[in-house]
């Protein structure tokens, strides 16, 4: 097969896609664990909720679809700053891991409380998007959606993080957990809203999943893995990083599964991601100190 | 009396299937005692601050190339279990030396063993045809299906004394670790890492030792519930699911004493049977619910499980010992 194939043009583009879903996965815990340095395991249980919350409200109550999505990504939020408050807070001082813990203890408890609440059948909005016909090559909208809006999300994220008063003061805390409340910094208040917006940003991904994915309980252990990888392999708490990442992932996936089966094309991302991390520890774009 | 303790316990326990042979209470023992090995083998690492999710990947490599081995080569499990327990050796070792070396703990250790449990169940979807896949898989019998030879029996009894010598070699491992020099390097490895270096611990090294302890232990452990089940499936012997159960389990019994694992277990089986009898299917989740929240309330007010809570009630320990020593 010659590099111009079609078939692989096709898997490389498919993976660009797939990578801008990824790095929207990574997107609210990377941020979360930069500047509240937690690992929220149960981070894909939200995006589940978020799926099951855009099933209810656009396929039962019938709210239109950018409707419902404007309130998941409200409500996850919502979800987000009530974790941080019920089960963090009284944790922050404690040994890092066992916030992770903690966090696995909801990661079972929302995982079966959907289970309880909404039954293990396998729901979908019955939205069929069309796929896309560029030059013989088929693209699925679904995913070019999710691509332009994990951009849009990119971009709004640093911009609010750059320009914006509460943004500096975020990333002032990430740099310095010791000095900033020294300074004047409401770290209590901060913590929280960067909770809210790393759920937000879960809420969003779940309004894009909900399209190419079939809503279960369980449906968190498939995107589990692939996210906290990508946040380690970019560097915890290094949004750049964990762009990256993304897009290596997908690509790897993406075309292991053209010639291979999509189990194998996680097996060698997973696989590559341990070599990497043999070579910088640290993380892909990590400074050498 | 308290010397004698342990041992009137322990023939008490050995002496139990003679005298009281209901199937059912004696399957939920075996499962007691399998699953407390299992506790126990991530509470050796877990002790020492060394959280791994890495261990639903160490049972499935132990569960899968024992069954795989014997199925397909006609390996007994004699010759078969002590394979997958090397190649999850092997894995540790692979997973575990470039962490060490390069000073990987806390969060990245646990996400970076996570991507091992990831890896053996996407490994043994993906190989379905030999694995059977998340359908699951299924050790041949051997004839009439009670051999040593093949490590099958029929009767729950057999299985039951198994299981308990299995679990009496877990708590033995234990105690030979929690008396060695290991245990001390590991402590202060714990405590702080550069300040054990400068004393003179190979930090690497001794980290090194107790995960491939505990993963082949944990190995070991996959291998004889998928003997004594004869049905293992990516679900119940590998992937996150099991590695976070392990963690729950060992905590919420307490991992700093040598029974709180076990005790973690007995607890939670427990509570599953006991939801599944009284409510049936409406119980479906129920029990996970109960765990998690458990387990979130566990973290935050008591760091030292059930059981070791009710012996420190008793009598402070002579060290106050924090929860997970920090990275």
């Amino acid at each position: 097969m010659g590099i111009f194939d079609i078939y692989l043009l096709e898997a490389l583009l498919n993976g660009v896609l797939l990578g801008g879903v990824f790095a929207l996965l990574g997107l609210g815990l990377n941020l979360v664990f930069g500047v509240i340095d937690v690992v929220w395991i149960c981070y894909a249980e939200l995006i589940m909720l978020g799926m099951y919350g855009m099933y209810f409200l656009y396929a039962t109550y019938h709210v239109p679809f950018l409707l419902a999505a404007i309130i998941c990504v409200c409500g996850v939020g919502g979800v987000g700053v009530v974790l941080h408050i019920v089960v963090i807070q009284p944790l922050l001082g404690t040994a890092p891991i066992n916030q992770l813990l903690a966090t696995g203890g909801v990661l079972f408890f929302l995982q079966s409380a959907a289970t309880v609440a909404f039954g293990i059948d396998f729901r979908n909005l019955g939205i069929r998007l069309p796929i896309l016909d560029v030059s013989g090559m088929f693209v699925s909208y679904a995913r070019l959606l999710a691509f332009g809006v994990a951009l849009a999300g990119m971009v709004a994220l640093y911009l609010f993080l750059s320009r914006s008063y509460t943004g500096t003061a975020i990333r002032a805390i990430a740099q310095d957990r010791q000095i900033m409340p020294l300074m004047g910094v409401d770290t209590r208040r901060l913590y929280i809203i960067t909770s809210a917006i790393g759920g937000a940003l879960a809420g969003l991904a779940s309004c894009l999943l909900v399209l190419q994915y079939d809503v279960q309980p369980f449906i968190g252990l498939t995107f589990a893995p692939i996210t906290f990888l990508i946040c380690v392999l970019g560097g915890l708490g290094n949004m750049v990083g964990g762009f990256v990442a993304a897009f290596l992932f997908a690509e790897i996936i993406s075309v292991a599964g053209l010639y291979l089966d999509l189990e194998w094309g996680y097996v060698f991302a997973f696989g590559f991601f341990v070599v990497l991390m043999f070579m910088r520890p640290q993380g892909l774009l990590a400074r050498r100190s | 009396m308290r010397r004698l303790a342990p041992w009137i316990a322990g023939a008490a326990l050995v002496a139990l299937p003679f005298v009281y042979h209901q199937p059912y209470p004696l399957h939920i023992l075996v499962l007691v005692l399998i699953w407390s090995f299992v506790y126990t083998s991530w509470s050796m690492m877990g002790r020492f601050g060394l959280v791994s999710l890495g261990h639903g990947g160490f049972m499935g490599i132990g569960a899968y190339v024992t069954a795989l081995l014997w199925n397909y080569l006609h390996v007994s499990p004699w010759i078969g279990i002590p394979a997958g327990m090397l190649a999850a050796g092997a894995a540790g070792v692979l997973i575990g030396y470039p962490c060490f070396r390069f000073r990987i703990t806390g969060h990245n250790f646990a996400l970076l063993t996570l991507a091992l449990s990831a890896i053996v169940l996407q490994v043994v979807t993906a190989t379905r045809d030999f694995t059977g896949g998340s359908l699951g898989f299924t050790p041949n019998r051997y004839h009439d299906g009670s051999s040593i030879y093949a490590l099958q029996f029929n009767d729950k009894t057999t299985w039951y004394l198994v299981a308990l010598g299995v679990w009496a070699a877990g708590m033995a491992v234990r105690y030979w670790v929690e008396r060695s020099m290991l245990r001390y390097a590991l402590e202060a490895i714990a405590e702080d890492e550069d300040a054990a270096a400068a004393a003179g611990v190979h930090v690497t090294a001794e980290k090194l030792k107790i995960t491939v302890i505990s993963a082949m232990m944990t190995a070991f452990a996959g291998a004889i519930y998928c003997q004594y089940q004869m049905f293992i499936s990516p679900d119940t012997v590998s992937g996150i699911a099991v590695s976070l159960q392990m963690v729950f389990a060992a905590v919420v019994g307490g991992i700093y004493i040598p029974l709180g694992p076990t005790f973690g277990a007995l607890i939670t089986i427990l509570l599953t049977e006991f939801l599944r009898i009284s409510f049936g299917t409406a119980a479906i989740g129920w029990d996970n619910v109960i765990y998690g929240t458990l387990l979130v309330v566990f973290i935050i007010f008591l760091p030292q499980g059930l059981l070791g809570s009710i012996i420190g009630w008793r009598k402070p320990l002579p060290a106050a010992r924090t929860p997970a020593p920090a990275e």
